[in-house]
């Protein structure tokens, strides 16, 4: 699989590599982290939301580096499992596989398009609850639904919400 | 690193990070430990800007809908309107006022009602950062005394109970939350069964057999024998009852607004609590005294 990504990357030279400005990346992540930790407070219907899921896919495809989307998708996802209840390690495995294929498919494909960040964030978003819930069933034995309904429209309406975080998220590149 | 070649290097990165977290995710269920010091640098560095944000939040809030949202107004007796405006903005201000003070009065007035209980009140600054868990955060912690495992309650019935307490901030696990539980019983009927959470709204009494009756809308309270919290707080209400074997599934609403907590009470005891006793009550006015949540704690 590396051997492919390392080849297509190789072959498709003119999909740039976004460098942004210093700090932007730790900043929006912090960022991230404590609005949705904040925000739920007075308007619960936030939880639905994932900013730090959005922030690891966002950098993940613009930085187009495996090895920096794995490690940003790590340390965003323990962080946030060290705000819940959680063990630590469940939002951070998850978030690490999240981060390194937004890395891997950014190198291959131009991912500017709302309608491609729109597609790729919610198959992100389903791709992360699953490996939560792989993870939560095999290493912690807690029974988890695979599907449920609340997933799909969390699904749905992360990646439209994600298509305007993004274009924010733009304005941090260096030009 | 070294010897690997370049195109090999992310993939075994992650192997080795996805490795590192299995390996941190078996430690912590082997040794039950919850990884306390990545948590604590993670409340410490988030908690700060959660705490200002909520001291923030209510006046920048109160001004914007009672101030600025009224600056649409016709030009033509923009005068007469700006005094409008200012005398509705004091009338706001009061009213928020007012609305805090009766909530101060209720947690004033509950914690009268249980003086043999320590209590504290604290506001809730934060939430847990994911979908998976159901945790707030707190602006007190160790220094204002509270410690693991204390109960969390509002005038309106049980909220959660404190999982993890820092210097400043202690954090939470609510009731409706997958690992939440507490000891629970019909009021009516005095049936005890605890009541967990199930990460949905509702929250589950789990061992009703089924030849017992259980009725829509009858109070849930607590038992007393989780030892956390004091007999008779209202945890809820019956709101789905299905058949089953050997037991019924119960659902029961929390009395607690738990999607819209902004204030709570703090139990500051780890000892069993006991509760004064009182000349019982004829049971329609025992009903009643739920209505505010005052009286409701008193057996």
């Amino acid at each position: 699989m590396m051997n492919n990504a390392f080849d297509l990357r190789m072959a498709e030279m003119h999909i740039e590599v976004h460098k942004f400005r210093s700090g932007a990346i730790v900043g929006a992540t912090f960022l991230a982290l404590i609005l949705q930790a904040f925000v739920p407070v007075y308007f619960p219907k936030f939880a639905v939301l994932d900013l730090p899921l959005l922030v690891t896919t966002y950098f993940g495809l613009s930085r187009r580096n495996p090895s920096t989307g794995s490690l940003l998708g790590m340390v965003t996802g323990l962080l946030q499992d060290s705000l819940s209840a959680l063990p630590l390690g469940l939002y951070g495995i998850a978030k690490t596989i999240v981060g390194y294929l937004a890395s891997s498919i950014g190198a291959r494909l131009d991912t500017e398009h709302p309608a491609a960040r729109f597609a790729l964030t919610m198959f992100f978003f389903v791709l992360h609850q699953g490996v939560i819930t792989l993870t939560r069933r095999l290493l912690l034995a807690e029974p988890e639904a695979w599907f449920t309904l609340r997933l799909g429209i969390a699904a749905a309406v992360n990646a439209v919400v994600a298509v305007f975080v993004f274009m924010l998220l733009d304005r941090l590149r260096k030009s | 690193m070294a010897g690997i070649p370049s195109r090999h290097r992310s993939l075994v990165l992650l192997a080795g990070v996805i490795l590192l977290q299995v390996v941190l995710l078996a430690v912590q269920i082997k040794r039950d430990s919850q990884g306390r010091l990545l948590r604590v640098w993670t409340v410490s560095a988030v908690s700060p800007f959660e705490r200002a944000g909520a001291k923030g939040i209510g006046n920048i809030r109160g001004t914007w809908s009672h101030y600025f949202a009224l600056q649409n107004t016709s030009r033509d007796n923009e005068q007469l309107r700006r005094e409008n405006d200012e005398l509705k903005l004091q009338v706001n201000q009061l009213q928020s006022k007012a609305a805090e003070a009766d909530r101060l009065a209720a947690l004033l007035n509950f914690r009268q009602a249980q003086r043999n209980v320590p209590m504290l009140a604290a506001r809730v600054i934060g939430t847990s950062a994911d979908t998976a868990s159901q945790t707030i955060y707190l602006d007190r912690g160790e220094r204002d005394g509270i410690r693991r495992n204390m109960g969390v309650i509002t005038p309106d019935g049980v909220v959660g109970k404190v999982i993890e307490s820092y210097r400043d901030t202690a954090q939470v696990l609510l009731l409706t939350d997958k690992d939440s539980g507490v000891g629970a019983m019909l009021s009516d009927s005095r049936i005890q069964s605890p009541v967990g959470g199930t990460g949905e709204p509702l929250l589950s009494m789990k061992y009703i057999p089924t030849d017992d009756t259980v009725n829509l809308g009858e109070q849930v309270v607590t038992s007393g024998m989780d030892r956390i919290f004091p007999r008779d707080l209202p945890v809820g209400v019956v709101a789905e009852i299905k058949t089953g074997r050997p037991f019924q599934q119960v659902r029961v609403r929390p009395a607690a607004h738990l999607q819209r907590l902004e204030e709570v009470i703090v139990l500051l005891t780890l000892h069993q609590l006991e509760q004064k006793k009182e000349p019982p009550a004829p049971p329609a006015e025992a009903a009643g005294k739920s209505v505010g949540g005052t009286a409701a704690v008193t057996p």
